[in-house]
């Protein structure tokens, strides 16, 4: 599994302090924590609390920090193409990165693609378009379509796609769960090799009494269903446990009686 | 016209690799050192990588003259093995061993209980005779080996031997001695690839490098559960090429061990009128084993017999 930390975010208090005292230390700390709870890229959003003018630069200052001590593929996640191109600048310099995320609007996707083509980035691109989010299955993958589409005319191969199904509080559409579901399976047959498949999982249990609980069994669930990426704490170690098992149990990886500690020795 | 699809595996990993032996300028005396793993494939599939190095082809030398060995095999060695420096020198010089791999089989309480100090001299005595890289092999009782082998690792100290073995029960007093000592260790699995993981991972835990960690996930002999070892072997490197980290360690096999053990090799044309001449089986039936263990990816084949030694080496330069 393909995780992106989600932690750097300016929505969380710890890191919207850090960035409005423009201290970096505590944005490089979460990131070097991340990376040793088993996150293979870390998403990097400024949050809301930062004035809208300013998200531009305070993305590039976050970017920097972070570059300062990991070369690790940083996931830039802003829906603004401007703050992006900050963002996925500032972040190639040192390494990988990730377009998070362009939505399936025609207006808005070659923008994204063009960006994604100049920097040889990772591109995610949601089940979203001029309509809003796609309700169903079939919705979904017809968006997905045009996603790879036009990933494709801007020449960008398959390996660098992330496809996000969109997932929403479990308290506010119950159905919507099993619909991903059913959607993931059907993303991983849209072409051989597949596209990769993401999440943002916290989304899914946030406003509930056992949102860690919901994460960890939806993500288990996701896994089985064919995702291979998705964005969440890689400091909940009990949800990374439960992914580690499901991959197990997937065959993916050799049983041994210390295979939690084996995979995070990777 | 269509092209036809590159059916080719394109794997992600590959396996570790360890070198053997300290020539002088990384601090030992041998005249070259061995570097075995390394492979981005799975084995002779030179279409999809070649291989990485030379499969190793070691000879087994004990430090007491091995009695119950049978008088076909023991023809084969002459005098030479009444000592081990003799007998390791004709193994280089006369037989063409890449590698020693001495195992202290005095040092069991049935065969002499040897204590430190003779397993000690008897690293020393093949150290001296030959300048080939050293594996050097308890006796397969834990308690023992945990008296002698810091011995042995001690007087081979900077050689960068390969020492053995470890098990998931056993691992602590070998493991700790090949880190002082700077030599690589083999980790001990009964055919069960799910153990021999959890032995690399209980060795890496205390600190021991993953490139100084070969695998015996021990055999049967051709005729004895091979298919089933080959199986293993077969499983263990895909996910090593997959990317599993605590797999990707190359592979010993005691062959002649496994092959002299079978009553085909053994057995006397007396005992045996159908299967043939008995100077030729047990050689034989020795290649066929390490053919097969070739081919499942092992790296490092400890073998007995002289021609049998010579059939594998022969076999190896055709295939690669």
């Amino acid at each position: 599994m393909y995780i992106i930390g989600e932690r750097i975010n300016g929505m969380f208090t710890d890191i919207g302090d850090a960035i409005a005292n423009k201290d970096p230390k505590p944005v490089q700390s979460m990131a070097e924590k991340q990376i040793e709870n088993c996150a293979s890229a870390l998403d990097i959003n400024v949050g809301t609390r930062v004035p809208k003018a300013e998200r531009a630069d305070v993305m590039k200052w976050l970017v920097e920090s972070v570059r300062e001590v990991t070369d690790m593929p940083l996931a830039i996640d802003n829906p603004a193409l401007s703050t992006m191109r900050v963002g996925i600048e500032a972040a190639a310099k040192g390494g990988p990165c990730i377009i998070n995320s362009t939505t399936g609007q025609e207006d808005k996707m070659p923008g994204f693609m063009e960006l994604a083509k100049e920097f040889g980035a990772g591109i995610i691109g949601l089940a979203i378009d001029e309509n809003g989010v796609a309700a169903t299955p079939d919705a979904k993958v017809e968006i997905a379509m045009r996603i790879i589409a036009c990933a494709m005319e801007h020449d960008i191969g398959m390996e660098d796609i992330y496809l996000d199904p969109i997932v929403l509080p479990v308290n506010c559409n119950q159905a919507a769960p099993k619909i991903v579901l059913e959607t993931i399976q059907m993303f991983t047959m849209l072409s051989d090799p597949a596209p990769h498949v993401v999440v943002g999982l916290s989304n899914l249990g946030q406003g509930t009494q056992e949102k860690h609980l919901i994460n960890r069994t939806f993500l288990t669930m996701a896994i089985a269903a064919g995702m291979d990426s998705s964005i969440q704490d890689p400091l909940d170690t009990e949800m990374t446990d439960a992914m580690i098992t499901a991959e197990l149990l997937l065959n993916k990886a050799i049983y041994s009686d210390s295979y939690l500690k084996a995979y995070r020795q990777r | 016209m269509t092209m036809m699809e590159d059916a080719r595996e394109k794997w992600a990993g590959a396996l570790n690799e360890v070198v053997i032996g300290a020539t002088s300028e990384n601090g030992g005396t041998r005249s070259s050192s061995l570097t075995v793993g390394g492979q981005k494939g799975l084995p002779f599939m030179g279409y999809e990588a070649p291989e990485a190095h030379k499969p190793v082809l070691a000879m087994e030398v004990w430090d007491i003259e091995p009695t119950e060995w049978p008088p076909q095999l023991l023809a084969a060695l002459g005098d030479a093995v009444k000592s081990p420096g003799t007998w390791a020198k004709k193994c280089v010089e006369e037989f063409g061993a890449d590698a020693i791999c001495l195992k202290l089989a005095g040092t069991h309480p049935d065969q002499g209980d040897a204590g430190p100090e003779a397993a000690a001299a008897a690293v020393k005595e093949v150290l001296e005779a030959v300048s080939v890289p050293l594996i050097i092999w308890g006796c397969d009782l834990d308690e023992k080996d945990n008296e002698t082998l810091p011995a042995a690792s001690q007087a081979a100290k900077g050689e960068k031997c390969l020492i053995g073995t470890v098990n998931e029960d056993n691992y602590k007093t070998l493991v700790a001695s090949c880190l002082a000592d700077e030599h690589s260790i083999i980790g001990l699995s009964p055919i069960d690839i799910n153990i021999a993981k959890q032995v690399n991972i209980l060795v890496s835990e205390m600190g021991f490098p993953l490139d100084r960690i070969v695998m015996y996930p021990t055999t049967g002999a051709l005729g004895y559960g091979l298919e089933y070892t080959y199986s293993i072997q077969e499983r263990g490197r895909s996910a090593a090429l997959s990317g599993d980290k605590m797999m990707a360690m190359p592979v010993i096999c005691m062959v002649g061990l496994e092959a002299w053990r079978a009553k085909e090799a053994r057995g006397t044309a007396e005992e045996l009128p159908e299967l043939g001449d008995e100077t030729t089986r047990g050689q034989y039936w020795e290649a066929a084993t390490a053919a097969a263990l070739l081919q499942a990816g092992s790296d490092i084949l400890v073998m007995r017999h002289p021609g049998a030694l010579k059939a594998t080496k022969d076999l190896i330069d055709r295939i690669m």
